[in-house]
C-alpha cells in the first residue's frame, strides 16, 4: 500500500502563498512534478510565480500559460509551468506530450492538474487550494 | 498588375488561419480568415491541438480565396511573409511550414514576422500614418504589452502582463459567468446597460512603478463578489457562478469591463506622459472594446494625448497586418532562411 502525507497551511494573502511556494520549491529536485488544484482565482499563478522565486527567477517571469499552454522558464533547474484551463478533454491532454517534459531534468508545475490525474508520475506532489471564509486560502501539500 | 511591392502574408498563431495579399504595406489587396470560434465555442476556449489542425484543413481553401479576391497570381509576388511568435506551439508550427514550402515552391524570399510587432503596425493599413515615433499598446488574449514603436523596425518592450491578459480575464469571467465564448463581445454587449459603478473592483499595480499590467486580482475579486466570502473547494463543480439576476449581471459586467480599462487607459497614458509620446496606438482583439475605444480617447484628448485605433476587423487576428509589417523588412532586405522555429514566448531582451 502506498503512503502519503499531507500538510495543510493557511494563508491569508497572495505573499503568503507566494512564500509557502517558495519554501516548498527549495525542496525539489530535478524531474519533480508539482501538481496544482484550485478554483479560478485561488492562487495557482501566484503559487508558480513563487517556485519561480525560489529557483532564481524574478516572480515576474512566471505569467499565465493559459493562452500558450505550456511556459518554459530558465532557472536553474529549468521550470516547465503548465496550464491545462482550456483543455477539457482527456484525449486533447494525452495529445500534449507532458511525459516529455515529466522526463526533462526541470521542474514542473500544472495547473488545473486535475485534469491530467491519469498522466501524472508516482511521486506527484499535489497543491490544492480552497477558498475559506474571509478571502483567506487553505493550502493542502500531499505527496504520493 | 501596376507597380508596387506586393506581399502575401500568412497568420496562424492562434484562432484565425488568415492569408493577406497587401500591396507597399499599405493597401489591402485581399484579407482572407477563417476563424475557429465555432470549433472552439463548446470548449470555452482556443483548444491549441484542434487549433493545429483546423489551421491545416483551412490554409489552402484561405491561400486560395485570398488570391482569387487579390486577382494577384503567385508570379506577381515580391515574398511571402508569416508569424513566426509569439502563439501557440502547434499552430505555429503548421504556418511556419506552409509558408516555407510556398517561399521555395514560387521561388520567393521568405520574411518572419513578430505577431504582436504587426498588431503594433496595422493602423498603418488604415491609411493613417502616425508619426514615429509612438506608444503601441497591444491588448488581446493571450497578450497586453506596451511597446515604444522607433520605426516600423525597431519596438522596444517596456511593459506587459505579470499574470493574465485582459482578453483572457474576460473570457475566464464570462466563462465562469455561464456566458460563453469569446468573452469581450458579450461583457461589452452587457456592460453597455449596467452601471461601470455599481462595483468597486481593484485596478492591478495602479502605484506601481513599472509600465506593467495585471489583471489576476481582479479576476479573484470578480469570483469573490459573486461567490460571496464563504469556503470554496477546489472541485470543478465549484467553478460556475449561481445564476444572476438581469441587472445585477449588467452591472457586474460593466464594473469589471471598467476595471479591465481603467488598468489599460491609466498605465498607457502614463507611459505616453512619462516618455513624451503624443499618439497612442491601441491594437489586439481587446481593442475592439467600445468602452476601451472611447475612454482611451476621451482621456487621451483631456491630456493631449492622440490615441488611434484600427479599424475592429484590423484589431482581430488576421493576416493583412503580417503583410504589412513584413514590407518594412522586404524594404531593408531582412529575409529568413528555412531554419528558423517558431517560439511560443515573445523574446524579452
Amino acid at each position: 500500500m502506498k503512503r502519503s502525507t499531507a500538510k495543510t497551511y493557511n494563508s491569508s494573502a497572495p505573499e503568503e502563498t507566494a512564500g509557502i511556494a517558495r519554501r516548498l520549491a527549495k525542496g525539489l529536485s530535478p524531474g519533480s512534478v508539482v501538481a496544482l488544484v484550485g478554483p479560478l482565482g485561488s492562487g495557482k499563478t501566484v503559487f508558480v510565480k513563487g517556485m519561480a522565486e525560489a529557483l532564481g527567477l524574478p516572480a515576474a517571469t512566471a505569467t499565465s500559460p493559459t493562452f500558450s499552454i505550456i511556459n518554459e522558464y530558465e532557472g536553474d533547474p529549468p521550470l516547465y509551468h503548465i496550464d491545462l484551463y482550456r483543455l477539457e478533454h482527456a484525449e486533447e491532454i494525452a495529445e500534449l506530450g507532458l511525459h516529455e517534459y515529466f522526463d526533462a531534468a526541470g521542474i514542473v508545475a500544472v495547473e488545473w492538474a486535475e485534469r491530467a490525474s491519469g498522466l501524472l508520475p508516482e511521486g506527484t506532489i499535489t497543491v490544492t487550494l480552497e477558498r475559506t471564509g474571509g478571502g483567506g486560502r487553505k493550502i493542502t501539500v500531499s505527496r504520493t | 498588375m501596376s507597380g508596387g511591392r506586393l506581399i502575401l502574408g500568412v497568420e496562424t498563431s492562434c484562432d484565425e488561419t488568415a492569408v493577406a495579399v497587401v500591396r507597399d504595406g499599405r493597401q489591402i489587396l485581399s484579407s482572407s480568415v477563417a476563424s475557429q470560434i465555432e470549433t472552439h465555442s463548446p470548449y470555452g476556449g482556443v483548444v491549441p491541438e484542434l487549433a493545429g489542425r483546423k489551421h491545416l484543413e483551412n490554409l489552402v481553401t484561405v491561400l486560395q480565396s485570398a488570391l482569387r479576391k487579390s486577382a494577384v497570381k503567385p508570379s506577381d509576388l515580391d515574398a511571402v511573409a508569416i508569424t513566426s511568435s509569439p502563439g501557440l506551439l502547434g499552430a505555429l508550427l503548421v504556418g511556419t511550414t506552409f509558408a516555407k514550402s510556398l517561399s521555395m515552391g514560387w521561388s520567393l524570399p521568405l520574411i518572419e514576422v513578430n505577431h504582436l510587432y504587426a498588431h503594433a503596425l496595422s493602423i498603418f493599413l488604415d491609411n493613417r500614418r502616425p508619426r514615429f515615433p509612438f506608444l503601441a499598446l497591444v491588448a488581446s488574449g493571450g497578450h497586453s504589452s506596451l511597446f515604444e514603436v522607433l520605426s516600423p523596425r525597431e519596438l522596444n518592450q517596456i511593459g506587459r502582463t505579470r499574470d493574465d491578459a485582459p482578453g483572457e480575464v474576460m473570457d475566464k469571467i464570462a466563462k465562469f459567468l455561464g456566458l460563453g465564448y469569446p468573452g469581450g463581445p458579450v461583457i461589452d454587449r452587457l456592460a453597455a446597460q449596467g452601471d461601470p459603478e455599481a462595483i468597486a473592483f481593484p485596478r492591478g499595480l495602479q502605484r506601481d512603478p513599472s509600465f506593467d499590467f495585471s489583471f489576476s486580482g481582479l479576476k479573484t475579486s470578480v469570483v469573490n463578489h459573486v461567490l460571496g466570502s464563504g469556503a470554496i473547494g477546489g472541485r470543478l463543480a465549484d467553478h460556475q457562478a449561481p445564476p444572476l439576476e438581469k441587472t445585477a449581471l449588467r452591472d457586474l459586467a460593466a464594473s469589471f469591463q471598467e476595471a479591465v480599462v481603467d488598468s489599460l487607459v491609466s498605465k498607457t497614458l502614463r507611459a505616453a506622459r512619462d516618455r513624451g509620446f503624443r499618439t497612442v496606438v491601441v491594437s489586439g482583439g481587446v481593442a475592439a472594446n467600445s468602452r476601451l475605444r472611447k475612454k482611451m480617447a476621451d482621456q487621451g484628448r483631456s491630456e493631449g494625448i492622440r490615441a488611434l485605433f484600427p479599424s475592429p476587423r484590423l484589431c482581430t487576428d488576421n493576416a493583412a497586418m503580417i503583410a504589412g509589417a513584413a514590407y518594412h523588412l522586404l524594404k531593408s532586405g531582412e529575409f529568413s532562411d528555412y531554419s528558423f522555429r517558431p517560439s511560443p514566448r515573445m523574446k524579452t531582451g
